[in-house]
C-alpha cells in the first residue's frame, strides 16, 4: 500500500504538467467549496457574535402585549403587577440562570440635560444592584450604585460611555449634575459593555433594527429613585445572564414561564417573552446559508466534471501503460494488485488535488473577505471532508480504468508496443 | 517431469474462420534440462511458449507443469503459478523504464509477499549473480542491451522459479552480448535450473542440450 502510494507520487511527479491539468477540475471544485464554506462559517460566527454578544450571554425578557413588546414610554400598563423579590429569587433558582435583574425602562426619554446639552432618544433605566453584571456592563469610571443609594433614595445616575460622550463631550462627567425630567441627578459612574463588537454585516434590516437599539446611549438610576421620575410599582422588564451561550434559550424560556405564572393582570393579553437572540441568530444564519448552498451545488458540479476528467486521463494512462501492466501480470501480479495500484494512483492524484484545492480555497476566502468585507473562518471539518471527498472521487472515477487495467490479457498487453 | 504436453491444440478465431496455430503438440521436458525451440516465423513458437508460461490456455489437450494440471485454472491461480514457478525473459527485455535495476528485480518479490528488507537483499544477490552488482541503481535507459537482458534474467530468477522461459532472449542483442547471455544460461543450467528457449539462430540453439523444431504448428522432437 505504502509502496503503491510512493509509486503514485513518482508517477504524478514524472508527468507534472499532465497531473496538474488532471487535478485542475478537482482543485477548482474543492477551492470553491472551501471558500464558500469559510465565508458561510465566517458570516455565521459574525452574526452569532453580534446578536448574542460574544461571551456576554445576556437575555432580555420583556413584557408583551399581544404579539409586540409593551412600550413603556406610553406609561406603565395599568393593572399589571410589579414584580417582587420572591419572583426574582425564583428566577435565580433556575439552573441555567447565572444572574437576573428587574429594571424599569423608557426607550426615548427626551428630557435628559446637562446644562444646555440634551440627549435625544436616550434610554433611561431604573436598575437594581444586579443589573450591570446581568446585562454585561462594567464600570469604567467612578463607581456603581451603593446600598445607601437605594436605601436613602439618592438622586444618582450612571451613564454609559455613549451617553457620557453625548452629554459631556470631553468633560469629565463624574460628580456633575444632570437633569432628568427636571430633577437634578449626580453622575457617579460611567459604564461600558464588557464585550465590544462591531457590526460588519450590513445587508439585513432585521439585524440593523436589533442593533439600532443599542446605538443610543442610556442613563441608569437606582430603582428606588425611579418613582421620583415616574410612578410607583411599575411593571418591569428583566435582564438575565445564562451560564453559557448554549443555555441562553432555555434560561430565557424558563424565566419567562416563572414571570408569567406570577404575573397578575386584569388584562388577558399581557405576558413575558424572552428575546431569543440565539434563535434570531440561527434564523439569520439559515438565510445566509441557503443562498450559499446553491453556490455549493454549483461547486459540486465542477467536482463531478473534475472526476470525469480524472477518469478520462486514467483511461489514457492505462492504454499507454498496457505493456507495463502486461509485464506485471506476466511476472505474477494478481488482478487485485493491478487494481490496487491504479486505484491508489487515482486516489492519490485527486487527494493531492483536494489538498491543493483546500489551500487555494483558503487563500480565495481571504481575498473575498478582503474585497467584500464579509468575514471568513477556516472550517476544519470542511477541510478534512474535502480531502476525504476528493479521495472518494478518485476511487469512484478511478474504478472503471482500474478494472480495465486489471482485466487486461497479459499476452495482448505484452504484444502491445 | 517439469513439462508434459499431450495433444495440445490452439486455435484462433478470426472472424468466422478458425485458424489452428498449434496442432496436437506433444512435448516433454525433464527437470534440469535445457531445451531450444526453433522454427520459422509464424510457426507458433510464441503461442506455445504462452501456453507453457501459463499466460494462455490451450484450446484442447493436457498440460502438466511440475506435475500440476493447468487446464481449468482461473486467472488468479495462473498468476500464482507464474509468480512461483516460472521466470520469463523476453526479446524486448520488458523492464519498467522509470525504475532502477534493483526495483525492477524486486518487483516479483513484492508480489510474492517477501518482507521488504529481504527483498532488497535477494534482489542485490540476483543482480550480483548476473554480474551487475555495480549497476543496481541504474535506470534501464542507462544500461546497454546486454545489461538490460541480464537485469531481466535476474528478475526472472529472483523468486527461484522451476523453469526459465526465454522468447528469443538474444534477438535484440549483438553477438557478444548474446554470448554473455548464453554463458549465463549455461551456468544457471549447471546449477540445476530448467531452461526452455526460443530462437531463430542455430548457433544459439546449439548451446542447449536438446533442440526441437516447430513448423506450421507441428512440433518435431529432436534427437535426445
Ligand atoms: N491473438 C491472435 N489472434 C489471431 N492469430 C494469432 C494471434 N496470436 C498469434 N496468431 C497467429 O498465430 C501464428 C503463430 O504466431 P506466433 O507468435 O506464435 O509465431 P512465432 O513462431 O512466435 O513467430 P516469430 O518467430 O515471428 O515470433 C501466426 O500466424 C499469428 O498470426
Ligand atoms: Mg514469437
Amino acid at each position: 500500500m505504502l509502496e503503491n502510494i510512493r509509486l503514485s507520487f513518482q508517477g504524478i511527479w514524472s508527468h507534472k504538467m499532465r497531473s496538474f491539468l488532471t487535478m485542475l477540475g478537482i482543485i477548482i471544485g474543492i477551492a470553491s467549496i472551501i471558500s464558500i464554506v469559510s465565508t458561510i462559517k465566517g458570516t455565521n460566527e459574525q452574526i452569532k457574535e453580534n446578536l448574542i454578544g460574544a461571551g456576554n450571554n445576556s437575555i432580555q425578557i420583556e413584557l408583551y402585549q399581544g404579539d409586540s413588546a409593551y412600550w413603556m414610554d406610553q406609561g406603565a400598563p395599568q393593572g399589571v403587577s410589579a414584580p417582587n423579590q420572591e419572583v426574582l429569587e425564583e428566577v435565580l433558582k433556575i439552573p441555567e440562570v447565572k444572574s437576573a435583574s428587574f429594571y424599569n425602562k423608557r426607550d426615548y426619554a427626551d428630557s435628559i440635560y446637562y446644562k444646555n446639552t440634551s440627549m435625544d432618544g436616550g434610554k433611561l433605566l431604573g436598575i437594581d444592584r444586579n443589573y450591570l453584571s446581568a446585562a454585561g456592563y462594567d464600570i469604567c469610571a467612578g463607581r456603581g450604585f451603593a446600598d445607601s443609594d437605594y436605601t436613602q433614595i439618592k438622586k444618582v445616575a450612571i451613564l454609559d460611555d455613549k451617553a457620557a460622550s453625548t452629554l459631556f463631550q470631553h468633560e469629565n462627567p463624574l460628580g456633575k449634575t444632570i437633569e432628568l425630567k427636571g430633577e437634578p441627578f449626580t453622575v457617579v459612574g460611567v459604564a461600558k459593555a464588557s464585550e465590544e463588537f462591531e457590526p460588519v454585516i450590513n445587508s439585513w434590516n432585521d439585524y440593523y433594527t436589533y442593533y439600532g437599539e443599542q446605538m443610543a446611549g442610556f442613563v441608569l438610576v437606582p430603582t428606588a429613585s425611579w418613582p421620583i421620575l415616574y410612578g410607583f410599582d411599575e411593571a418591569q422588564n428583566m435582564v438575565l445572564q445564562a451560564n453559557s451561550t448554549e443555555e441562553m434559550s432555555d434560561a430565557g424560556r424558563k424565566a419567562a414561564e416563572v414571570l408569567n405564572t406570577n404575573l397578575v393582570s386584569d388584562q388577558e393579553q399581557f405576558g413575558y417573552k424572552a428575546q431569543d437572540a440565539l434563535e434570531k441568530a440561527k434564523n439569520l444564519q439559515k438565510l445566509s446559508a441557503s443562498t450559499n448552498n446553491q453556490l455549493l451545488w454549483i461547486a459540486s458540479i465542477s467536482l463531478l466534471v473534475g472526476g470525469i476528467g480524472v477518469m478520462n486521463i486514467m483511461l489514457v494512462s492505462v492504454t499507454e501503460r498496457t505493456s507495463e501492466i502486461g509485464l506485471k501480470k506476466a511476472i505474477g501480479a494478481r488482478k487485485r494488485t493491478i487494481l490496487g495500484q491504479f486505484l491508489t494512483e487515482a486516489a492519490v492524484l485527486t487527494s493531492l488535488g483536494g489538498v491543493i484545492g483546500v489551500a487555494a480555497g483558503n487563500v480565495l476566502a481571504k481575498v473575498i473577505s478582503r474585497i467584500s468585507g464579509t468575514p471568513a473562518a477556516i472550517s476544519i471539518p470542511a477541510i478534512v471532508g474535502s480531502v476525504a471527498f476528493s479521495m472518494l472521487i478518485g476511487i469512484i472515477f478511478g474504478l472503471l480504468p482500474s478494472i480495465k487495467a486489471a482485466n487486461l490479457n497479459p499476452i495482448d498487453a505484452l504484444r502491445h508496443e | 517431469m517439469i513439462l508434459e504436453l499431450r495433444d495440445i491444440c490452439k486455435d484462433y478465431i478470426q472472424g468466422k474462420m478458425t485458424v489452428p496455430v498449434l496442432k496436437n503438440v506433444c512435448f516433454e521436458m525433464e527437470e534440469g534440462e535445457y531445451v531450444a525451440i526453433m522454427g520459422p516465423s509464424g510457426s507458433g513458437k510464441t503461442t506455445l511458449m504462452n501456453i507453457i508460461g501459463c499466460l494462455d490456455q490451450a484450446t484442447s489437450g493436457t498440460f502438466l507443469l511440475d506435475g500440476e494440471d493447468i487446464g481449468g485454472l482461473n486467472d488468479n491461480q495462473m498468476s500464482e503459478i507464474r509468480l512461483r514457478k516460472i521466470g520469463f525473459v523476453f526479446q524486448s527485455f520488458q523492464l519498467l523504464p522509470r525504475q532502477s535495476a534493483l526495483e525492477n528485480v524486486m518487483l516479483p518479490l513484492s508480489y510474492a509477499g517477501v518482507p521488504k528488507k529481504e527483498r532488497r537483499e535477494r534482489a542485490v544477490m540476483a543482480l550480483e549473480r548476473v554480474g551487475l552488482g555495480d549497476r543496481i541503481d541504474f535506470k534501464p535507459t542507462q544500461l546497454s542491451g546486454g545489461q538490460k537482458q541480464r537485469v531481466a534474467i535476474a528478475r526472472a530468477m529472483v523468486n527461484h522459479p522451476k523453469i526459465l522461459l526465454a522468447d528469443e532472449p538474444t534477438g535484440a542483442l549483438d553477438s557478444k552480448s548474446g554470448e554473455q547471455v548464453m554463458d549465463l544460461f549455461h551456468s544457471l543450467n549447471e546449477e540445476g535450473v530448467s531452461i526452455l528457449m526460443i530462437t531463430h539462430d542455430a548457433d544459439i540453439a546449439s548451446c542447449a542440450q536438446r533442440q526441437v523444431i516447430i513448423r506450421d504448428g507441428i512440433l518435431r522432437q529432436g534427437g535426445r
